[in-house]
Parts: structure tokens; C-alpha cells; sequence
């Protein structure tokens, strides 16, 4: 017998295909439908797409937005990053428990709301902010979060949640959000005008490799931080003699503190799909992916439409552009809350319905990527330079920036700053005056790049934003000079231990050990030693680990240690000759003093 | 000039490396001709008689009772060995370690199948030290010189460990005699 | 397939065929580079970190990294031992080894390798989480408080068994071996006699009513200590790694 459940299980599975690449799709569809992927649909899942069934367990339980058990009607994601923590996260918090009456993972009686927090959702600038089911709700005050609770008590809707729409696309019909761009400083080349069309008519009248040595030209580098040059990656793919090939956008911004593709896939969606389609000519790829990250949910029926226009009008599908056998399309893949799919070679992990474990390479996604085949997977911002790029030319490109670091950079700016939001700017602008334009003169730190940066005190203030100096992929999260930094830098360290994927040891076991050591020195418990233990132990962690999430998961607490040297020594103490000054006696006996019929202690 | 002093001491351990000491044999007369032992169970000296050369000590800390110990041996020994895998990683008496202490002390004293405790409650006794949250390693409490693991030491370990020590040397001995078992 | 190439392990050429990872191309020269994932049988994993060596000043796992023509390799130095003796020492730490009630113990490959790197006491605190055990198979129980995640059980039941009986659920530290079935080890097809069970480098799997039935001295590196196998396959090496292994195999090692 097969209950209704599970025959509509297997209805979702047959509308992907019962294609186990679609698997990541087919667990969101059944997730969001039952709110939930029992045991017993996991076995049907497995029958259905032919995969043994700890494969689809294996994936369920990889995601955050997928569980096992049951989850309310609605759930309520409270975003606990730091810019968050800045702006009240606590008392929102607070008031969201008393008010549902659970604790965080928690889920109400009734099965109306279950309660969570989550990672950065890509709302710094409007923080406290929350995802409920796939809704944002920006600045939030418990007040604020009260109101939510009554008010979805009442109709259910989290759609009714949004009172006043936010700016530009963000009002359009097909988002209807009440984010806000905060697009506070527009530089010349991401957000100018767009004239739709214009890139991929240049494009289709070159050559593919005139397309690439226009890229190579504008001296184009990968804005998702690690700063690999454009150019260079389409040629290794063109170069191999395969089909098919693949163009991915990397649309999974992720990384703490970031919201610029936020803002780049509501304003200039198309400038990013142009960008995909150049780059498919360039390679000779006839088939997308735009992997978009959960949180930015959302934002998936306005993104649909713009594909769609693209294709009435000629620009997506066969013979773009009236090139005759430019054929390339593109679909969009879900993620569902894993911050090392941004990572590419874990993106393409996920994008095959697997686990978004990072893989080893070589051989390089250029060789061997989605479905083994050569891939090409690029930042939305790298994807939209290289439309401005084709619009304008290379050399109008380069008139801004440094030798090593063409053109501009948006950052996403957030924390204690007068103006958070989105500043394009040139690459090579010191930091000083990137905090001014953002009001954030008084700052006593900035975590550049998010966790995976740096976090620079004062005296590196001069220091510029570019390539050969500060890299970043654009976060910059203020810290004004109240901050206990050492709380945000724990914070950037456990969200690297429930971000890791658990693949190597020295992420997954060697985090958890710097955190112990870190939440030591906090303590006031730690002595100097701890200081130079976890320095070995970071780099440890940092030359060893397999991906860039474990090569720089140490970050927070290396980059604090070097900058802000004096936070960590004014709370380490020596004990007493030969004693260890992180045991601590007093807590330890704490549990026995709770065990009842214990007489009173006279030693 | 007076013979170095040596004190040992069983903590939360089972005295089988003290056992494993004494396993040394005739190397044992040998070991009493070179150094005179403080306290010790071996000669059931109950209080330090001096500083000390070489403390050694199995067993790990599980109650105050160990903590106060340990913390005296530091105290009066030039140079500490933590020996024993009880000693050096907590042990047997560590896998108490993965469960919360009411929950060891409940299954112990009261819901065990082959308790008999009337009063219900675990013995509270102010004679009884208290036990801590978890079993600590020797080296987690205060610092430790030299770790000589196993579960025990075999007697040439420990041959190896003294010699060197005695005459004023690392306690590096020859490959083949770390064992954790 | 195009020529066979010469590269540098410690100053040491080594021949390797294109495509050969630097731990394959290793072992094939008699130069051990220590891990614990790896199996010879098995796909390369990358997930230990032991292997861990140096190529041309960068890290890199030597067993997925392919070998490349006059590379140098740095695989036996101070600071590579140092980090192989941390990961070592922190999978101890994760997990919950008590090695003296193992009925792996001997013939462990995680303990094995820890004596080699001359590791005395564990430098990281002890995370002290208990984790699920599954004895409900007649001939196998799984312990996973000492399942160290190498994907041996994973690869070798999907790769040499054809049955795909385990594999991997959670993230990060959350991360444990998950069997093909909605809860239990007896419910999936697994069979005493798979692969997937005596690959087990610790004692996480393991078969059941023969624990303990070799006596100790007779267990696999009660005699000779892990690697040693590799390294006599090529006398001269051997003499050249006894000699330099000395200073690292202290028994007892300095609190810092």
C-alpha cells in the first residue's frame, strides 16, 4: 500500500525525471510541500531516482534548509550573523521564542511555526533580518518580531508580511520584497545603463577567441575573492576537445556579509545573464546553470521571467543573436543552505544532486566539472564585467583601478556605519576612504572579505582594496570602537565549524580545537601558550585542509592575532609555577554540588 | 651526596602501573640502591618528605581529592611524569567522560540492576571528595614534564624513562615503546 | 600513453608514469609517506590530510596529487611531521579511543601511525561526544566513537563490494558513517566476508567473536612499525629513513 504521501513523493521525483541529478531539486520540492523529508520518503525517493537510500540521506542531511523531522507551516529563520548580533539579533531573538513559545529549533505544538536561526541570508545592511519560508524581513525589533508571530497566528501568510516594498526591482511584481537595494554609491561600469542586447550582439561579431582576448585585455579577475583571471579560465576550457561544456554563475554569495549579487541579480539580472551568455560563446557551451542560493529564494520567479524575455527575444535558445549555431540556454538550480557551495568544485557537487563536498583537484572544473565535463563557473559580479566589458571595450575597463586590478569592486558594507549598503569602487581606494564614504569613520576595526578575510585594526587602515593588497570578495563589516571584537571573532569561528563539510581532518576536527583554545582566552583562562598553540594550529589547519573553506576557516582568529595582538594578551594570565590556568576547579565541582543528598563539604 | 628523591601516586588510575614499576624485578633493588623514595605507596609514605627529584603519577583526576594531589606533587617535584594512559589521557575512568555525572552517579547508586540503596540517593557523605564534571587528563590540571603512556608502561619503559631522568636527561628512549595498551 | 618521468622525494628521483599520484609513485620506490585514508585498493580520498607533503614549496594531499615531471617533493621534515603529528593527534581528540579495551589495538592504523610520529599524550582537549554504536548485525558492529571518517568502509563497499552499505551524513563536525537502511547495520545487505568490513583502518567496524584471539606481540604492528612494509621493499631507503627517524621517535614527548 502506498499512502497519498508517498505516491505525490514520487510524483515530484517523476516530474525531474527521476534524474538523481536532480535530487537536490526533488529534496526542496518534497521539503516545501510536507515540510519535511521522512524516513519513509527518503526510501521512496531512493526507489524512485535509483540511488541507494543513504545517498539521498546523505544529501538531506548536508543542507540546513532540509530536515528529517517535521518542520512548522512556517518557518521562521532568524539570520545570527554578526551584523545581526550588531543590530539586536538577541532581543529579536528573544522575542521570537516567547512569542512561539519554543526555543531556537524548536516547533510549536499545533505544527503552525518552527523556530531557527541561520547563517548570513544576505541582509547585512537591513539587519536583524529573517527569512520566513522563502519571505525576507528586514530590520527587525522585538516589537517588530511580535507583530510577525500575531500576525501570521492569523492569516498564515507570510507573504502579508511585507508592508512597504523596497526600491527598484525589488518592488516589481514578481519579487514584491521589502529589501532594500541601499545602492549608495553606483560606480561607472556595474550599475550604468543597460542597453539589453548590446553585449551579446559585440560578442557573436568577434570571434570566441577575440571574446576571450577582449576579457584578457580588460585584465579581467574573478570577483568572488580568490581573484583567478577570467581570461585565462575560458581558455583552458576552450581548449579541450569535449562535449558538452558548461557555463555555471555562481549566485551562492555565502560568504558572511556580502549582499552585492543581492542587489546585481535585482537590478541587472540581465547584465549577469549576457555575461553567462559570452562566456558560453567564448567556450562553446551550450548549456547554464545559474546556481542561486536558497536564501535568495525569493528573488527565482522574477529571475525565470528575465530568462524568458531573453529568449523571446532572441538572445537565449538556438541562434543568438542571429548567430547561426549559437545555441545555449540556461536553468536556474536551487541550493538550500550550505555556505561551502560556494566554493566551486562543491557548487558542482550540489548542482549534481550530491552532497556539497569540494572535490580534489586536479583535474580543475576547466577539465573535468559538471558531469565531468569542462565547465566554466564565474562570480554574478565577474559575469556582469564582462558584459560592461563587451558594451564598452577593454580599455574603458581599465580606466579604473590599479595595473593588477582592473576596474571596480562592489562591497557590501555593513555593521556600525551611518550609510550600510553597496559602494562600487575603484580597486586601489584605501580603506580610510571607503569608511568615510560609508560613514564608518570611527571604526576601530573592519572585517574585510568576511570570515574568510582579514579582520584589520587601525594602523592597517591605509591599506587599499585591491588585488595585491587587501583582496577581498567585497564584505566589509564595521566594528566600531565599543565592540568586544574577540566575541565577533568566536562568532566567525563557529561559523566555519557548522559551515565545514566534514570531508578532512583538519577542518572538521582542527576548528572545533581553535575554538576550545579561543573560548579559553575569552574566559580569561588562558596563558600565553594558548596564543602560540593557536597559531600552529591555524596554520596547521591552513596548509593542510582540502578547499579554501578550511584554508582560511582559521582566518578570523590568525588575522586577530597578528592586528589585535594586545585584545588576546590582555586576557591571558600565567597561574601559579607549574599550575594549568585554564582548569578551573570551582566549575568543575559544579555538577556534583547539583546532586542531591550531598552533605556540606568541610574541606 | 644524597640520593634523588622519587615520589609516586595512583589518582584515578587501578595501580597497574605501579604494578608494571614493580615489574622491573631485580631492576627494582637496583632502582632503590640509585634513589630514595618519598611518598609513595610503596613505602606508604602518606606526606612528602622533601623535595623531590622525579614525581611520578598514574591515573588521571576524577574527584578534588586528585586535584589536590596533583597540585602538591607539582609543588614538590622537580620534574612531573604523568604516567599511564589514565594519567595522560584519562583512561578507563574517562569513558564516564561521555555521559553527564548525576546520570553516572544514578545508574551507580540508584537505578543500576544490582543496586541496593533504600535511601534512593547517591552517597553524599562530606568524607567522600567530590567528583568532578569529567575525568581530566594529569597534564589538563597542571603542567607535565614527561608523559610515558601505556596501559601500563611496560617495565622498560619505565627503566628507560628513570635512567634518563636520573642521570639528568631527556626522557627520550629508544623507538618501540610507545604503547597505548 | 606518453613517457615515464623522473621527480624528487627528499632529494631522491623517483620514476613515475603521467597521471600517478605522488604517494602511488612513492610507494612503487619503497618511500612510505604517511595516512590512513589511502588504500591501495581504493579511489584516493584526500579526506586525513597525513599524506600531506610539499610540492615545489606548496602543500598538497601526495594522494590525489598527481606527480609532475622534476617536481621537488618534501615528504620527511620537521614541519610536515609536526603537522601530520597535529592531525594525528586531533582525530584522537574527536573521537573517543580508549586503545587499551580496543580489540583493535596492535593492529590499528591511527595508533599505529601515532607511535611512528612518537606522539606521548594527546595536545588538544578531548571533545568527550559520545556516539552511536550498532551491534545489531549478527557478525559486524559498528563503534563509531572510533570511526576516524576515512571513507574506507564507504569506497570499498560501493567500489569492491558493489553494495553501497555506508556512507555519509551531516556536515562538519557533525559528520558520522551512516548505514543503507533506515536505522540499523542488520537491515542493509551487508555480509561478514564484505570488503568493506576488515578495511577498516581502526577498530570502528569490526567482526564480531573474534576480538582479542591474537595474542599480544603476534598483532600486525607489534613487531615492526607501520610503514616498515613499504620500506623494505627497497634496502637502501630503509637504512636511510631508520637513520633519520631516530630524533622523531622519542617516546616520551616535552609538554610545551
Amino acid at each position: 500500500m502506498t499512502s497519498p504521501h508517498e505516491s505525490r513523493v514520487r510524483d515530484i521525483c517523476r516530474q525531474h525525471g527521476s534524474d538523481p541529478v536532480r535530487l537536490l531539486d526533488i529534496a526542496r520540492a518534497v521539503q516545501s510541500e510536507f515540510r519535511g523529508i521522512s524516513q519513509q520518503s527518503i526510501d521512496t525517493i531512493a526507489a524512485e531516482v535509483g540511488v541507494p537510500r543513504v545517498t539521498v540521506e546523505a544529501c538531506v542531511s548536508f543542507y540546513s534548509f532540509l530536515s528529517v523531522e517535521r518542520q512548522g507551516e512556517i518557518t521562521i529563520r532568524l539570520c545570527d550573523d554578526v551584523p545581526d548580533r550588531l543590530a539586536g539579533y538577541e532581543t529579536v531573538r528573544d522575542a521570537f521564542v516567547h512569542a512561539l513559545g519554543v526555543p531556537l529549533g524548536g516547533t510549536t505544538a499545533d505544527g503552525r511555526f518552527t523556530l531557527e536561526r541561520t547563517a548570513c541570508i544576505g541582509l547585512s545592511d537591513q539587519a536583524p533580518a529573517a527569512l520566513v519560508n522563502e519571505v525576507p524581513v528586514t530590520g527587525l525589533s522585538s516589537d517588530r518580531a511580535r507583530e510577525i508571530v500575531e500576525s501570521l497566528s492569523r492569516h498564515g501568510d507570510p507573504r502579508q508580511l511585507v508592508r512597504k516594498l523596497g526600491d527598484g526591482n525589488n518592488a516589481h511584481p514578481l519579487i514584491q520584497s521589502m529589501v532594500r537595494n541601499n545602492l549608495q554609491y553606483p560606480g561607472a561600469i556595474l550599475f550604468s545603463p543597460y542597453n539589453r542586447g548590446e553585449a551579446i550582439r559585440k560578442a557573436v561579431a568577434m570571434s570566441p577567441a577575440e571574446v576571450i582576448r577582449a576579457v584578457k585585455t580588460a585584465r579581467l579577475r574573478g570577483r568572488g575573492g580568490a581573484g583567478f583571471p577570467t581570461g585565462m579560465k575560458w581558455e583552458f576550457a576552450r581548449e579541450v576537445e569535449a562535449s558538452p561544456k558548461y557555463v555555471i554563475c555562481n549566485a551562492d554569495e555565502g560568504e558572511p556579509g556580502t549582499f552585492k549579487d543581492r542587489v546585481l541579480l535585482t537590478e541587472r539580472a540581465d547584465r549577469v545573464i549576457a555575461g553567462m551568455t559570452i562566456a558560453a560563446y567564448a567556450i562553446g557551451a551550450a548549456e547554464g546553470v545559474l546556481y542561486l542560493r536558497g536564501e535568495y529564494a525569493y528573488l527565482l520567479p522574477f529571475l525565470e521571467s528575465r530568462l524568458e524575455r531573453r529568449r523571446e527575444d532572441g538572445l537565449l535558445g538556438s541562434g543568438i543573436a542571429g548567430k547561426h549555431g549559437f545555441d545555449f540556454d540556461i536553468r536556474i538550480q536551487m541550493g538550500a543552505g550550505a555556505y561551502v557551495c560556494g566554493e566551486e568544485s562543491a557548487l558542482i557537487s550540489s548542482l549534481e544532486g550530491d552532497r556539497g563536498d569540494p572535490r580534489d583537484r586536479p583535474p580543475f572544473p576547466t577539465t573535468s566539472g559538471f558531469r565531468a565535463s569542462p565547465t566554466v563557473v564565474n562570480n554574478v559580479e565577474t559575469l556582469c564585467c564582462v558584459t560592461r566589458i563587451l558594451e564598452e571595450g577593454p580599455a574603458t575597463f581599465c580606466e579604473y583601478g590599479t595595473p593588477q586590478s582592473a576596474g571596480t569592486k562592489l562591497l557590501s558594507i555593513s555593521g556600525d556605519c551611518r550609510l550600510p549598503g553597496i559602494y562600487e569602487v575603484p580597486f586601489g581606494l584605501p580603506l580610510r576612504e571607503v569608511l568615510e564614504l560609508a560613514g564608518g569613520e570611527s571604526a576601530a576595526a573592519v572585517q574585510v572579505g568576511g570570515p574568510s578575510g582579514r579582520l584589520v585594526g587601525t594602523s592597517e587602515f591605509d591599506r587599499r582594496i585591491c588585488f595585491d593588497d587587501l583582496a577581498t570578495g567585497g564584505a566589509l563589516v564595521v566594528f566600531g570602537p565599543d565592540r568586544d571584537l574577540l566575541s565577533i571573532v568566536s562568532a566567525y569561528t563557529e561559523f566555519f565549524i557548522e559551515e565545514g563539510c566534514g570531508h578532512c581532518t583538519p577542518c572538521r576536527a582542527g576548528m572545533p580545537a581553535m575554538h576550545d583554545l579561543l573560548e579559553r582566552v575569552r574566559a580569561g583562562r588562558g596563558e600565553h601558550a594558548d596564543l602560540d598553540r593557536l597559531r600552529e594550529l591555524g596554520e596547521t589547519i591552513r596548509r593542510t585542509s582540502r578547499c579554501g573553506l578550511g584554508q582560511t576557516a582559521p582566518n578570523p582568529i590568525l588575522s586577530s592575532l597578528e592586528g589585535l595582538a594586545s585584545e588576546y594578551e590582555a586576557r591571558t594570565h600565567e597561574a601559579e609555577a607549574g599550575m594549568r590556568q585554564s582548569f578551573d576547579l570551582d566549575a568543575a565541582l559544579q555538577p556534583a554540588r547539583a546532586v542531591p543528598g550531598r552533605a556540606p563539604a568541610h574541606l | 651526596m644524597p640520593r634523588p628523591r622519587i615520589a609516586t601516586a595512583s589518582l584515578a588510575g587501578c595501580f597497574g602501573c605501579h604494578m608494571s614499576l614493580l615489574d622491573l624485578d631485580e631492576g627494582i633493588l637496583e632502582l632503590a640502591e640509585l634513589v630514595e623514595f618519598d611518598r609513595s605507596p610503596i613505602d606508604d609514605y602518606k606526606e612528602f618528605q622533601g623535595r623531590c627529584t622525579v614525581g611520578l603519577v598514574e591515573g588521571g583526576c576524577a574527584n578534588e581529592e586528585n586535584v589536590a594531589t596533583i597540585r602538591e606533587f607539582r609543588r614538590c617535584c622537580d620534574v612531573l611524569v604523568s604516567v599511564g594512559d589514565c594519567a595522560t589521557m584519562g583512561g578507563i575512568p574517562a569513558m564516564r567522560n561521555l555521559v553527564p555525572l548525576d546520570e553516572c552517579l544514578q545508574e551507580a547508586y540508584v537505578d543500576g540492576p544490582t543496586v541496593h540503596n533504600p535511601g534512593g540517593l547517591p552517597p553524599g557523605d562530606a568524607e567522600i571528595p567530590r567528583m568532578l564534571d569529567r575525568v581530566y587528563a594529569l597534564h589538563e590540571v597542571v603542567h607535565i614534564d614527561w608523559h610515558l603512556p601505556g596501559c601500563p608502561p611496560s617495565p622498560e619503559a619505565f627503566q628507560a624513562a628513570l635512567t634518563a631522568l636520573l642521570s639528568g636527561e631527556p626522557a627520550a628512549l629508544p623507538p618501540g615503546l610507545i604503547r597505548y595498551d | 600513453m606518453s613517457e615515464s618521468f623522473t621527480f624528487y622525494i627528499d632529494g631522491v628521483p623517483v620514476e613515475a608514469a603521467p597521471g600517478m599520484t605522488i604517494l602511488d609513485a612513492a610507494q612503487a620506490a619503497g618511500i612510505w609517506i604517511p595516512r590512513l585514508c589511502w588504500h591501495e585498493e581504493l579511489e584516493p580520498f584526500g579526506g586525513c590530510r597525513v599524506c600531506t607533503v610539499k610540492m615545489n614549496g606548496r602543500s598538497c594531499a601526495a594522494c590525489t596529487q598527481p606527480a609532475e615531471p622534476e617536481s621537488v617533493v618534501e615528504n620527511d621534515s620537521v614541519a610536515l611531521r609536526e603537522w601530520r603529528k597535529a592531525l594525528v593527534e586531533l582525530l584522537f581528540a574527536e573521537g573517543n579511543h580508549f586503545c587499551m579495551a580496543c580489540e583493535k589495538s596492535g593492529s590499528c592504523e591511527l595508533q599505529a601511525l601515532a607511535y611512528r610520529l612518537g606522539i606521548a599524550a594527546p595536545r588538544f582537549e578531548h571533545r568527550w561526544q559520545a556516539r552511536e554504536v550498532d551491534a545489531s548485525h549478527a557478525d559486524v558492529l559498528i563503534d563509531r566513537n572510533r570511526c576516524i571518517l576515512c571513507a574506507r568502509c564507504v569506497r570499498a563497499s560501493r567500489d569492491l563490494d558493489g553494495k553501497n552499505v555506508f556512507g555519509f551524513t551531516g556536515r562538519g563536525p557533525e559528520r558520522r558513517v551512516a548505514v543503507n537502511s533506515d536505522a540499523r547495520l542488520r537491515d542493509t545487505d551487508l555480509d561478514v566476508s564484505d570488503r568493506a568490513v576488515d578495511i577498516c583502518p581502526v577498530g570502528a567496524i569490526i567482526r564480531k567473536g573474534v576480538g582479542f584471539t591474537v595474542p599480544i606481540g603476534a598483532r600486525r604492528y607489534d613487531g615492526a612499525p607501520i610503514g616498515s612494509d613499504v620500506e623494505s621493499a627497497n634496502d637502501e631507503l630503509e637504512s636511510a629513513n631508520e637513520h633519520t627517524e631516530g630524533g622523531a621517535a622519542a617516546t616520551v614527548r616535552q609538554e610545551e
